[in-house]
C-alpha cells in the first residue's frame, strides 16, 4: 500500500513564546523545532502498515527550508522518500487549514497514494482540520481520531476514538485520508543505520501552488488572561511546601 | 445572507453537553450582531429533543433521517449542506465536539470556507466579531477575523459559554426530512462501544494528584503515588502519560478522558493544554507545580509553584507527613 504521511514542523513544546516587536507573530529566531507529535504517531502507523502489508511510505511537509529536518527525521525512521512543499511567509505559518491542505493536495495528486495519514492536530496552531479539508479537496472519504487501522480489499477498517471512553469502528473505501490520534502505538527511534541511510534518500522539492487562501486573518496575538488570581509560592522547595500545606489547610480548607 | 444557524449535537445517548453551551454562544453572537438564531437538530428522530431545544426561544428545525442514527461524516454533510444553502445564514455555530471536528471542516469546505474551530470567545471590534482561540498549546491567544463572505463557520470550545437555563416562551419546531442518499455515504459506521469497564471513577473523588509530561519517566510515577497517598488522593494523568502506557486510560483527565471536579486538584508537570483543562477546570482548588512560568496551567491555578517537581514533591510529602503528626 502506498501511503503519504503529512508531517508538520512545530516549535518545540518547552519554548518560551516571545512575540516579535510588531506583535503579529512569535519570534522564531531563537526557537528549536521538532516534528509535531501527533504526526509522529501518523508516521509510526504508516511504517507499521508498510511492515505488515508492504508498499511505500512518502513523508511530506510544507514550510520553509528548515522543515527538511523533520523530513530527514522521517526518512531516518524508515520513510522511503520525502517531498518538501516549499512555502514562505503567511503560508509557512500554517495558520490556515485551507492553505495547508492546498499545499498537501499538490503532493498527493502527484503521488496518487491509497492512504494519506496525518496527525489529528498540530501542537502550534491546533486547528485539527488539515486532514479533513485535504480529503474534501481531493473528494476522498476521511476519518478522524483514528486509533487502529486494518487494511482490507479496497478499503480500510479503522477504530475511531469518540469522547468519554467510547470508540467506533468504521469502514472506508480507498483512497482515503485518516487523521491519527496519539497513543496509537509506541513511537520508534531512528537508528544510527537509519540516520546514515536517510542521507542518501531523496527529498524532492515542490514549489507551493500560488492560489491557496482560506480566509482567516490573524488580527492579533495576546498573552492569556488569568481567570484565577494565582498565588505563587516563593522560596526554596521546603518553604514552598510548608506554605502550600498551610494554605490548603487554612485558606482553601481542602485538607 | 443573514441569521445564525446553531447546529446542536444529539446522539443516541442524548444531548452532547456542549450543545447548549454552543447555543448560548450563538445567542450571544446574535445579541452582539443583531442576527436572529435558528437551531438545527440533526437526528434519526429529533422529536422530543427538538421541543426541548425550542425552550431556549430560538426556532428549531428537526432535521431527520434514519442515516443520522449512527454517525458518519458524509451523512451529516449531506443533511446540512442543502439546509445551509437554503437558509443562507451569516454564521453557522457548532459545539467543538469530536463529531464536529470530524465533519464540520469538510462541510465548510463545500462552501469554500474554513471552520474557525475551538474558539474560546469573541469580541466585537469595529462592528465585526473577532474570535479568540488558543495557539501554541495555550501559551498565546490568537484573535482571528473572517475575510470571507457568509456563511462563516465557527465552533466553540467546551466552557467558552455557560449553558444558561431556558427562558421565555418556547419557539416553534419544524420537522424536516433530510435529503440523504444512503448509497452515497462512503463511511460504513459500526455501533459505538466501550473498551472496558472503568476501574476508577475519578469524577467522584475529592482529591486528585495528576501528572503530565514533566514527570519525565515511568519510574518517577512512584513519587506522584507517594504524594497521592500522603494526600489521600487518587492518581490521574494527562493524555501523554496514558499514551505511553504508564497509567491506564481510565486515569486520564481531559476531553478524551474523564471530566473531574474534585475539591483539590494538584497538577504535577502538566502544562495545561486546553484538551486537559476542559476536563479539570471545574475543580475547587487547583495547585500547579511546573518549571515553566509560562505554562498555561498557571492561568487557572489558585496556588502555583514554579519549580522542579522532583524537588518540590518530596518536600511536599515530607511536609504533609510532618503536619499529620502534629495535627
Amino acid at each position: 500500500m502506498k501511503i503519504v504521511v503529512a508531517v508538520k514542523q512545530v516549535p518545540a513544546r518547552d519554548v518560551q513564546a516571545e512575540l516579535v516587536p510588531s506583535g503579529d507573530w512569535i519570534d522564531e529566531s531563537g526557537l528549536s523545532f521538532e516534528m509535531n507529535e501527533p504526526d509522529a504517531y501518523a508516521l509510526e502507523a504508516a511504517l507499521r502498515l508498510r511492515e505488515s502489508a508492504g508498499g511505500e511510505v512518502v513523508a511530506v511537509s510544507a514550510g520553509p527550508e528548515r522543515v527538511q529536518s523533520v523530513l530527514r527525521e522521517a526518512l531516518a525512521k524508515g520513510a522511503d522518500r520525502a517531498i518538501h512543499l516549499a512555502a514562505d511567509g503567511d503560508a509557512a505559518r500554517g495558520l490556515d487549514p485551507a492553505v495547508n491542505a492546498a499545499l498537501l493536495e499538490r503532493a498527493v495528486r502527484e503521488e496518487q497514494p491509497e492512504l494519506v495519514l496525518t496527525g489529528l492536530q498540530s501542537d502550534d496552531t491546533g486547528s485539527g482540520q488539515t486532514g479533513v479539508v485535504l480529503a474534501a479537496r481531493l473528494g476522498w472519504p476521511h476519518a478522524t481520531l483514528v486509533m487502529a487501522i486494518e487494511p482490507g480489499q479496497g478499503e480500510v477498517r479503522v477504530k475511531r476514538e469518540l469522547e468519554g471512553g467510547w470508540y467506533q469502528h468504521m469502514r472506508l473505501p480507498l483512497p482515503a485520508v485518516l487523521t491519527i490520534q496519539s497513543g496509537i502505538s509506541r513511537l520508534r527511534y531512528a537508528t544510527l543505520m537509519g540516520i546514515k541511510r536517510a542521507r542518501t534518500k531523496e527529498i524532492r522539492r515542490l514549489e507551493a501552488p500560488p492560489e491557496a487562501a482560506g480566509g482567516l486573518r490573524l488580527a492579533g496575538l495576546a498573552l492569556p488572561r488569568r481567570s484565577r488570581q494565582t498565588q505563587f509560592l516563593e522560596g526554596p522547595p521546603a518553604e514552598q511546601a510548608a506554605q502550600l500545606v498551610e494554605k490548603l489547610r487554612f485558606e482553601a480548607r481542602v485538607l | 445572507m443573514s441569521g445564525i444557524l446553531a447546529i446542536l449535537e444529539r446522539g443516541a445517548g442524548g444531548w452532547h453537553r456542549m450543545s447548549f453551551e454552543a447555543l448560548a454562544g450563538a445567542l450571544e453572537l446574535g445579541r452582539a450582531t443583531g442576527e436572529p438564531v435558528t437551531v438545527c437538530v440533526p437526528a434519526a428522530d429529533a422529536g422530543a429533543a427538538a421541543a426541548e431545544a425550542a425552550a431556549w426561544g430560538a426556532a428549531v428545525i428537526a432535521l431527520e433521517h434514519e442515516a443520522l442514527s449512527l454517525y458518519a461524516a458524509d451523512a451529516w454533510i449531506a443533511a446540512l449542506e442543502p439546509l445551509i444553502r437554503e437558509l443562507g445564514p451569516a454564521w453557522v455555530v457548532l459545539p467543538h465536539t469530536y463529531q464536529t471536528r470530524d465533519f464540520a471542516p469538510a462541510l465548510a469546505a463545500r462552501f469554500g470556507r474554513v471552520l474557525m474551530g475551538d474558539c474560546t470567545g469573541f469580541a466585537i471590534e469595529e462592528g465585526r466579531p473577532v474570535f479568540e482561540r488558543q495557539l501554541f498549546q495555550g501559551k498565546l491567544i490568537g484573535r482571528f477575523l473572517f475575510e470571507t463572505e457568509a456563511p462563516n463557520f465557527v465552533s466553540f470550545q467546551a466552557g467558552a459559554f455557560r449553558a444558561a437555563r431556558p427562558a421565555g416562551a418556547a419557539a416553534p419546531v419544524t420537522v424536516r426530512r433530510a435529503e440523504i442518499e444512503p448509497a452515497r455515504i462512503r463511511q460504513r459506521p459500526e455501533p459505538p462501544f466501550r473498551e472496558a469497564v472503568q476501574a476508577v471513577d475519578l469524577a467522584s473523588v475529592e482529591r486528585i494528584v495528576a501528572v503530565g509530561r514533566g514527570i519525565g519517566d515511568e519510574g518517577n510515577l512512584e513519587l506522584a503515588r507517594e504524594l497521592a497517598a500522603a494526600l489521600n488522593a487518587e492518581l490521574a494523568a494527562s493524555r501523554p502519560i496514558c499514551d505511553n502506557g504508564w497509567l491506564p486510560m481510565d486515569r486520564q483527565v481531559g476531553s478524551s478522558g474523564q471530566t473531574v471536579a474534585p475539591k483539590l486538584y494538584l497538577a504535577l508537570g502538566i502544562s495545561g493544554a486546553i484538551q486537559h483543562v476542559v476536563g479539570m477546570k471545574g475543580s475547587g482548588c487547583i495547585v500547579a507545580v511546573n518549571r515553566d512560568p509560562q505554562a498555561p496551567i498557571f492561568e487557572i491555578a489558585d496556588y502555583g509553584i514554579v519549580g522542579d517537581l522532583f524537588e518540590v514533591t518530596p518536600a511536599l510529602i515530607e511536609e504533609l507527613r510532618r503536619s499529620k503528626e502534629t495535627a
